[in-house]
C-alpha cells in the first residue's frame, strides 16, 4: 500500500537510471544514513561498536569485493584472506616507513598494492576454472601466509612477528573512540558501496555478468576475457585490501599473520553465499549473518540458564553454526538477498494478493 | 646420494598418505559431483571414533587384548562413518540436488563444521592415541650397495603397504562388483545412470561411506603417527593441491599426484627450503600444482574439459 511504484513517472534518462529509483527507496535510503550517521553513534554502547558494528561494516566491505569476484564474474577465490593480509600489511609498511604518511592515503595504498598481487594471482584464472581454481587461488592464501609469516622485511623487523599501529590520525585529528572508528568504517562502506554498485551496473559490471555466465558464449559476443578476468580481480582485490587495512588498523589495532589465515578466507566466502551471490545488498546481509551469529550463539546458554563449560559451549557453536549454514543453502540456495528481494514484491502488492 | 634416496623414500610415504586422503574427495567428487571440504573433518572424526572405541571397549567388555580392541575400534569408527554418510544424504545433499558447484562447496563446508563440533563433543577433544602395533624402529637397508645404507622408518613402509592394499581393494570393488559398475555409471552421468534404473540416493550414500572409510584408514595411519587431535583435520589443505594435480576425476591421478606432491615438498624443504628461509612446504605444493595446470587445466589425468556454447 505504501511501498509502490505508481504515479512516479521518469521523464528524463537520468531519472531512468537512478540508483534507487521509486521515491520510498529513496526515503528509506536516507532514513537508514541519517539512523547510521546520526542516531547509532549517539545511542549505542562501546561494546557494542567494538565487537559488532566496526567488524560488521569493515566485513561487509571486505565481501562486497568478494562478491564482485565470485557473485558478478563468476571466478570462486579461497584466497580473500590473504588479499585482506596483503592490504593490512602494505598499509603498515606505508605508515611506518613514510614519516607522516596520512591515514587514508596508507588504506587506499594498502588497496593499490592488494590490486597488484591480486591481480598476478588472478593471471592463472585465463586457464583454469571453476574448482580447480578455488583450489589454484588456495596457493595464495599459503603462499602470502608464509611470507607474512617468514619475511622479516614485511613486519619491520618486528621480533614477534606481530604489527601495530599505535595513533590513527585522520586530517588532523585523532581517531580514540569507537565512535571516530565506526564513523570512519561507515565512510569507507559508504563510499565503495555506491562505487560498487554503480560498477556493476555499467558497462564492466555487465561483461563480468556475461563472462560469469558462460565465458565462451561472452568471448564469441566480443567481449575480451583477459580484460573482463583481470578487471575483476583488480577492483576485488582493491576493495578487499582496503578491508584489509582497515580490519588491521581500526578493528584490531595489532595483529599477526594469523589474522589473516584461510579461515578467513571462508569466512567471508560464507558471508556472499549466505547473503546472496550477485548482489551488493546480499554483501551486508552475509556479514551481518556471520558477525551476529557467533555472538548470539555465544548467549543462547547464558539467557536459557545454563552453565556449560566453554569447550562444550564452542564445539556446539561449531555445529550450530555449521548446521545453520547447510540449512540456509538448503531453503534459500540464492541467499538472503533473494529473500529481500521477494519481501519486496510481496509489499508491492500489500495487502492485495495480486 | 643415500641423504637423497631418504628423501625421496620420506616423500613417497608421505605422499602415500596425502594420496589416501585424496582418493577420498576424488571418490565422492567422481560420484557425487561434490568438492568434499568436508574430507578433513572426516579423517578427524574418523580417527577420534576409532581412537576412543579401542579405547573404551576393553574398558566395557573387560577384555585384555589389543588386537582385539583395535579390532573391534576399527568395525566402531567404520559403522559410525556409514551413519554420517547416511546423515550427510539424509539431511544435506538429498535437498541440495542440482544446486550449484559453489554452493555444495559451501554445505560441505558446513558440513566440516557440524563434523568438527560433534567428534569432540562427543569423543572429547585431547590428543589421543592410536595404538595398532606398528614397529617404529626405523630399518636399515642397502648398506651393501653404498656407503651408509639407507634409513627407512618401518612405520612408514607398513603404512604405504596398508595404502597400496586399500587401492587394490579400491580398484577391485570398482571394477569386479556390480555396486561397483552402479558406482561408475553414477560417476560417469547422473541422468543415464538414473534412467536405468540405479538408485542414486544410494549410491551416493555408499560411496560417501567409502569415502569415509578412506578417511578411516588415513586417520589410522596419520594418527597413529602423530596422535590423533584437532590438527588432524588440516591434513586435507594438503590433499587439496594433491586433487587438483592429478585431475579431480581420477583415481590413479589421485595416487600419483600425491607422489608427487610428497616428494616435491620434501626434496624442495631440503634443496630449496634454506635459500627462501624455511617453512615453504606450506605452499610449494599449491605452485607445483598451479604450475602443471597452467601446462594441463584438468590436471594430469582429469577429463578433458570440454566447452559448448
Amino acid at each position: 500500500m505504501f511501498y509502490r511504484e505508481n504515479g512516479q513517472f521518469k521523464s528524463s534518462y537520468r531519472a531512468d537510471l537512478a540508483l534507487f529509483p521509486v521515491a520510498q527507496d529513496r526515503w528509506a535510503m536516507l532514513a537508514l544514513a541519517v539512523v547510521c550517521f546520526v542516531i547509532v553513534p549517539l545511542t549505542v554502547s562501546d561494546y557494542t561498536f567494538r565487537a559488532v558494528l566496526v567488524p560488521f561494516l569493515i566485513l561487509s566491505l571486505a565481501a562486497i569485493g568478494l562478491n564482485i569476484l565470485v557473485g558478478y564474474c563468476g571466478q570462486i577465490s579461497l584466497g580473500t584472506g590473504a588479499f585482506m593480509a596483503v592490504g593490512a600489511y602494505a598499509a603498515y609498511n606505508l605508515q611506518v616507513r613514510f614519516d607522516g604518511m596520512p591515514l587514508l592515503v596508507s588504506i587506499l595504498g594498502g588497496g593499490v598494492c592488494a590490486t597488484v598481487v591480486g591481480v598476478l594471482f588472478g593471471i592463472p584464472s585465463l586457464r583454469i576454472r571453476g574448482l580447480y581454481l578455488a583450489v589454484a587461488t588456495l596457493a595464495a592464501q599459503f603462499f602470502i601466509d608464509w611470507f607474512t609469516n617468514r619475511v622479516k622485511w614485511v613486519t619491520h623487523d618486528s621480533p614477534s612477528g606481530s604489527v601495530g599501529v599505535r595513533t590513527l590520525q585522520l586530517l588532523g585529528c585523532e581517531l580514540n573512540t569507537p565512535v571516530q572508528k565506526y564513523l570512519l568504517c561507515l565512510g569507507f562502506v559508504l563510499v565503495f558501496g555506491l562505487l560498487a554498485k554503480n560498477l556493476v551496473r555499467g558497462a564492466i559490471g555487465r561483461e563480468w555478468m556475461a563472462m560469469r555466465d558462460m565465458d565462451v558464449a561472452a568471448a564469441v559476443i566480443g567481449i575480451r576475457p583477459v580484460y573482463a578476468k583481470l578487471t575483476a580481480f583488480a577492483v576485488s582485490s582493491f576493495i578487499v585490501g582496503v578491508a584489509g587495512a582497515l580490519w588491521g588498523f581500526v578493528h584490531l589495532g595489532a595483529w599477526e599473520p594469523a589474522a589473516f589465515g584461510i579461515d578467513k578466507s571462508f569466512q567471508l566466502l560464507f558471508m556472499v553465499i549466505i547473503g546472496g551471490l550477485g548482489s551488493i545488498v546480499g554483501s551486508f546481509f552475509g556479514a551481518a549473518f556471520i558477525v551476529l551469529l557467533p555472538l548470539l550463539l555465544n548467549y543462547v546458554p547464558h539467557w536459557l540458564g545454563l552453565s556449560i563449560s566453554t569447550a562444550t559451549a564452542s564445539h556446539t557453536e561449531h555445529m550450530i553454526f555449521g548446521a545453520l549454514i547447510v540449512f540456509f543453502l538448503i531453503v534459500e540456495p540464492h541467499g538472503l538477498a533473494r529473500l529481500w528481494s521477494t519481501a519486496r514484491q510481496k509489499l508491492r502488492l500489500w495487502p492485495f494478493p495480486h | 646420494m643415500g641423504f637423497f634416496l631418504e628423501t625421496l623414500f620420506g616423500g613417497l610415504m608421505v605422499g602415500m598418505l596425502y594420496a589416501l586422503v585424496a582418493l577420498g574427495f576424488v571418490l565422492i567428487f567422481k560420484a557425487s559431483g561434490v568438492f568434499n571440504f568436508a574430507q578433513g573433518a572426516m579423517v578427524l572424526f574418523a580417527a577420534l571414533a576409532m581412537a576412543r572405541f579401542s579405547e573404551w571397549f576393553p574398558h566395557w567388555f573387560g577384555f585384555q587384548s589389543l588386537l582385539l580392541a583395535n579390532v573391534l575400534g576399527f568395525i566402531a569408527a567404520a559403522l559410525c562413518m556409514v551413519v554420517v554418510a547416511w546423515l550427510v544424504e539424509r539431511l544435506a545433499l538429498r535437498h541440495l540436488v542440482n544446486q550449484e558447484g559453489i554452493a555444495l562447496l559451501m554445505a560441505t563446508l558446513g558440513i566440516a563444521n557440524v563434523l568438527d563440533g560433534a567428534g569432540q563433543l562427543i569423543f572429547g577433544s585431547a590428543t589421543y592415541k592410536i595404538d595398532i602395533g606398528m614397529p617404529k624402529d626405523p630399518l636399515l637397508v642397502l648398506d651393501k650397495v653404498f656407503e651408509g645404507g639407507l634409513l627407512l622408518n618401518q612405520e612408514d613402509l607398513y603404512a604405504a603397504v596398508a595404502a597400496a592394499a586399500l587401492v587394490a581393494g579400491l580398484t577391485l570393488f570398482f571394477q569386479k562388483t556390480r555396486t561397483g559398475r552402479a558406482l561408475r555409471a553414477v560417476a560417469d552421468d547422473h541422468q543415464a545412470a538414473q534412467s536405468i534404473g540405479i538408485p542414486l540416493g544410494r549410491i551416493w550414500v555408499i560411496v560417501w561411506s567409502v569415502g569415509g572409510l578412506v578417511a578411516l584408514v588415513a586417520g589410522v595411519i596419520w594418527g597413529s603417527k602423530l596422535g590423533v587431535q584437532f590438527s588432524i583435520s588440516l591434513v586435507a589443505l594438503k590433499a587439496f593441491p594433491v586433487v587438483i594435480l592429478g585431475g579431480l576425476t581420477s583415481v590413479p591421478g589421485a595416487i600419483l599426484g600425491g607422489l608427487i606432491i610428497g616428494v616435491g615438498e620434501k626434496l624442495s624443504e631440503i634443496y630449496l627450503g634454506s635459500y627462501l628461509g624455511g617453512g615453504i612446504e606450506n605452499w610449494f605444493a599449491y605452485v607445483l600444482a598451479l604450475a602443471v595446470l597452467l601446462v594441463r587445466p584438468q590436471g594430469l589425468f582429469g577429463d578433458k574439459i570440454i566447452d559448448r556454447v
